[in-house]
């Protein structure tokens, strides 16, 4: 062999015909939630081993904090395969930085994919919506740079680089392409932050030159929040900085129902990792068994499509879709009131018909 | 990486409340002074009336549709009898010593009035100069914008009964304007957020409130991630809200803010929202979008000396001088700057007017599905007046 390296290496890992994956349940709802994707998985057969990682952005419990989160980095670039909940972030000054954004910035999962689309049979106020947020995960605004220059002032640097934007302009088309999208809008404020936005845009318009069959343009980010809430329907795949992919995939959760139907993943070079588009941690329904664990079961089943395994994804998410438009079974948020339980158990009954 | 930061960060925090607290640290007396008495009212106006018993207000027409719909507000005005003599000036930017600046005329007639009504100004996009907007901004020290967003009956979106009050740092924050590529292919840009302009914008939002009657002040914020910024914003608010007794004060995360607003904006219609600069320029145009776009909200831009209330709608060159345009976001802005100067009778008059006759549906403008002309919706306006 001429080369040391293997070539799979940046495959996710499989052994005895199984598939690892680190699952971090989260803060929250994360637990009840992930239980159920457990057990959905299991009663569906899927050949997926889970690694679990209670990391929480809570101090307390046996092991230190930090320690569980260098635990679960470890994990996720062992296995480059997660599914995750949302960690608590406190918003003291003397808290720890977001585990969140630490992760995605240590991973270099660089591009969050955020899936906006009406779930048939669930009505909300808009109709037709069918967008896709592509959102630059590890610099902007996010940076994590900040001081106080003196008592009172303090400065807060949003890094916006060439490189990274280009990579996620490229992943945006990338991804138009290959799910048959044809129209790419690129969100900015380069009217006011005319070097960084303006970086962005230009860009992404560089970027475009490469894919002459897409459709593109780009929009303020005011605007865009104008129009998502007027006239959704006009936009297709969108691609933008950090804090302003905060901004729109929470508005456009609102649009089609809120935090727990809308599934997302964070995509990098090596490592995958499959979490609620939208990203609310759910304290204030945590343990009570109110909560909806849509989100994280068609995120799950992005990720069985991920490596391949269309089948398993297909039945999980149309069983999950059937129960949602029978509307007999769904959790308070969707104006049901059955349980978490109960609405795991109505997916896992209507698997078994298919 | 992450450990170091975790260490230094309550480290520096504990050198930082051993210097705040200290006397003996003159140099950052200065900056730690409170800009402001807690009884003073913050942005006060101090027009007075003229010789023949009205107030000069200074008129910014504007470019594109905003002669028509500066004339349509002078028409109302007129016919509703309200004291206030208009003085129209022109913005067009001058070249002064190599840099873009507002003619004289234009600053001196705000100054001397304290207040000026303002309609669209074109601002060319991707140029690199500084907007019109901007240098009013900073040439005024227009700290807070105040953007209220209300449905109108007869107009239907999908949805009802918004009622919201949005008020927006104006003056620093993601708009600081420092910038700068620190070698090519990587730029920092700086969101600035000092005590002093947080205070000033809290302070007045919390006397908004009481002026306008409501009982909840929400600051909107981002201090899970930018601790020390959005964190500094934050706990200036919880310190004036210790001011301000008889307002309830409580914070909310930025996504949850959008998410929630989104999914049912009614359960802010007894609040008034208080956020900086980028996440209030987001969130006041997604309201507007909440109740029809653009041509239906108000705007005041608040100052410690001037205010300048306006419509933030575009110049719209296409329909220029065809008479189509809705001056209804210009006319409620009018009506905020009148209660600013403590006309509120007047405002009440003009503004049931506008709504009657945006209810009955009959003579409105093309933006909102009607045939009227801008001077006919106008008109019909007039004859709803007391």
């Amino acid at each position: 062999m001429a080369t040391t390296v293997n070539k799979d290496i940046f495959q996710p890992t499989k052994f005895g015909g199984k598939y690892t994956v680190t699952l971090i349940p989260g803060d929250g709802i994360g637990a009840e939630v992930s239980e159920s994707v457990k057990e959905i998985f299991k009663a569906d057969n899927v050949p997926v081993e889970w690694e679990q990682v209670d990391v929480s952005g809570f101090e307390g419990g046996t092991k230190h904090t930090e320690q569980l989160f260098r635990e679960s980095i470890a994990s996720l670039k062992r296995n480059k395969l997660g599914l995750k909940g949302i960690l608590h972030t406190p918003v003291e000054r003397s808290g720890h930085q977001s585990f969140n954004v630490a992760l995605r910035q240590e991973l270099d999962i660089y591009a969050s994919i955020v899936a906006i689309k009406n779930i048939p049979g669930y009505d909300t106020r808009h109709k037709n919506v069918d967008l896709c947020i592509i959102r630059e995960n590890t610099e902007g605004e996010y940076s994590g740079l900040e001081h106080q220059s003196v008592e009172g002032v303090v400065e807060s640097l949003k890094i916006i680089t060439r490189a990274k934007s280009e990579r996620i302009a490229k992943f945006a088309f990338a991804f138009a392409l290959a799910n048959n999208r044809a129209k790419v809008t690129c969100i900015h404020k380069a009217n006011i932050m005319k070097l960084a936005d303006g970086l962005f845009r230009n860009t992404f318009r560089k970027v475009a030159e490469d894919y002459p069959m897409l459709e593109i343009n780009d929009m303020i980010v005011d605007n865009a929040s104008m129009q998502c809430v007027s006239r959704p329907q006009q936009f297709d795949v969108m691609v933008m900085p950090n804090l302003y992919g905060g901004i729109l995939s929470n508005i456009g959760a609102g649009l089609v129902g809120g935090p727990g139907v809308v599934p997302g993943c964070n995509m990098g070079r090596d490592v995958a990792v499959f979490e609620p588009g939208c990203r609310h941690v759910g304290l204030d329904i945590k343990g009570k068994d109110q909560a909806n664990p849509t989100a994280l079961i068609l995120s799950a089943s992005m990720l069985l499509r991920h490596i391949g395994l269309d089948d398993h994804a297909n039945r999980i998410s149309q069983s999950v879709y059937r129960v949602i438009k029978e509307g007999k079974t769904r959790t308070r948020d969707m104006g049901g009131n059955s349980t978490t339980h109960e609405f795991t158990r109505a997916i896992l009954n209507e698997m078994e018909k298919v | 990486m992450l450990a170091c930061r975790s260490f230094a960060v309550p480290a520096r925090q504990c050198l930082r409340r051993a210097n705040g607290t200290s006397r003996w640290a003159p140099a950052l007396v200065q900056a730690q002074s409170r800009s402001y008495a807690s009884n003073d009212r913050v942005a006060a106006f101090n027009g007075q009336k003229g010789n023949d018993g009205k107030y000069t207000v200074t008129l910014i027409e504007g470019d594109g549709i905003g002669p028509e719909i500066a004339q349509s507000v002078k028409d109302i005005y007129s016919a509703a009898n309200v004291p206030i003599k208009w003085e129209s000036v022109d913005v067009t930017p001058r070249l002064k010593d190599g840099k873009t600046v507002i003619p004289d005329e234009a600053i001196d007639s705000v100054t001397r009035n304290y207040v000026a009504l303002k309609g669209p100004l074109a601002t060319p996009v991707g140029k690199g100069h500084v907007s019109l907007n901007l240098t009013l901004r900073r040439t005024f020290n227009l700290f807070a914008n105040v953007r209220p967003c209300k449905s109108i009956a007869g107009y239907k979106t999908p949805y009802d009964n918004v009622d919201t009050v949005l008020i927006r740092e104006n003056t620093e924050g993601e708009y600081s304007g420092i910038e700068h590529v620190v070698i090519d292919g990587v730029v920092q840009s700086i969101k600035l957020i000092t005590r002093e302009a947080s205070e000033r914008v809290l302070r007045f939002a919390f006397q908004h409130a009481q002026q306008i009657g409501r009982k909840k002040v929400r600051a909107v914020h981002k201090a899970t991630i930018m601790k020390m910024s959005d964190g500094l914003f934050l706990s200036t608010a919880r310190d004036v809200a210790k001011d301000f007794p008889d307002i309830e004060f409580d914070a909310e995360l930025l996504d949850n803010t959008c998410l929630k607003m989104v999914t049912d904006p009614t359960p802010y219609n007894d609040k008034v929202l208080v956020m900086p600069n980028l996440y209030g320029d987001i969130l006041s145009d997604m309201c507007a979008g909440l109740i029809g776009g653009l041509g239906l909200t108000p705007s005041g831009n608040i100052g410690d000396e001037c205010s300048i209330f306006e419509a933030v709608h575009g110049s719209a060159p296409d329909i220029a001088g065809k008479q189509l345009a809705n001056p209804t976001a210009l006319l409620l802005s009018s009506i905020m700057m009148l209660r600013h100067m403590g006309l509120s009778d007047h405002a009440n008059n003009i503004e049931s007017a506008i709504f009657k006759v945006l209810a009955e549906g009959r003579t409105i403008t093309g933006d909102l599905g009607g045939k009227a002309k801008t001077y006919e919706y106008a008109d019909a306006v007039i004859k709803a007046l007391k």
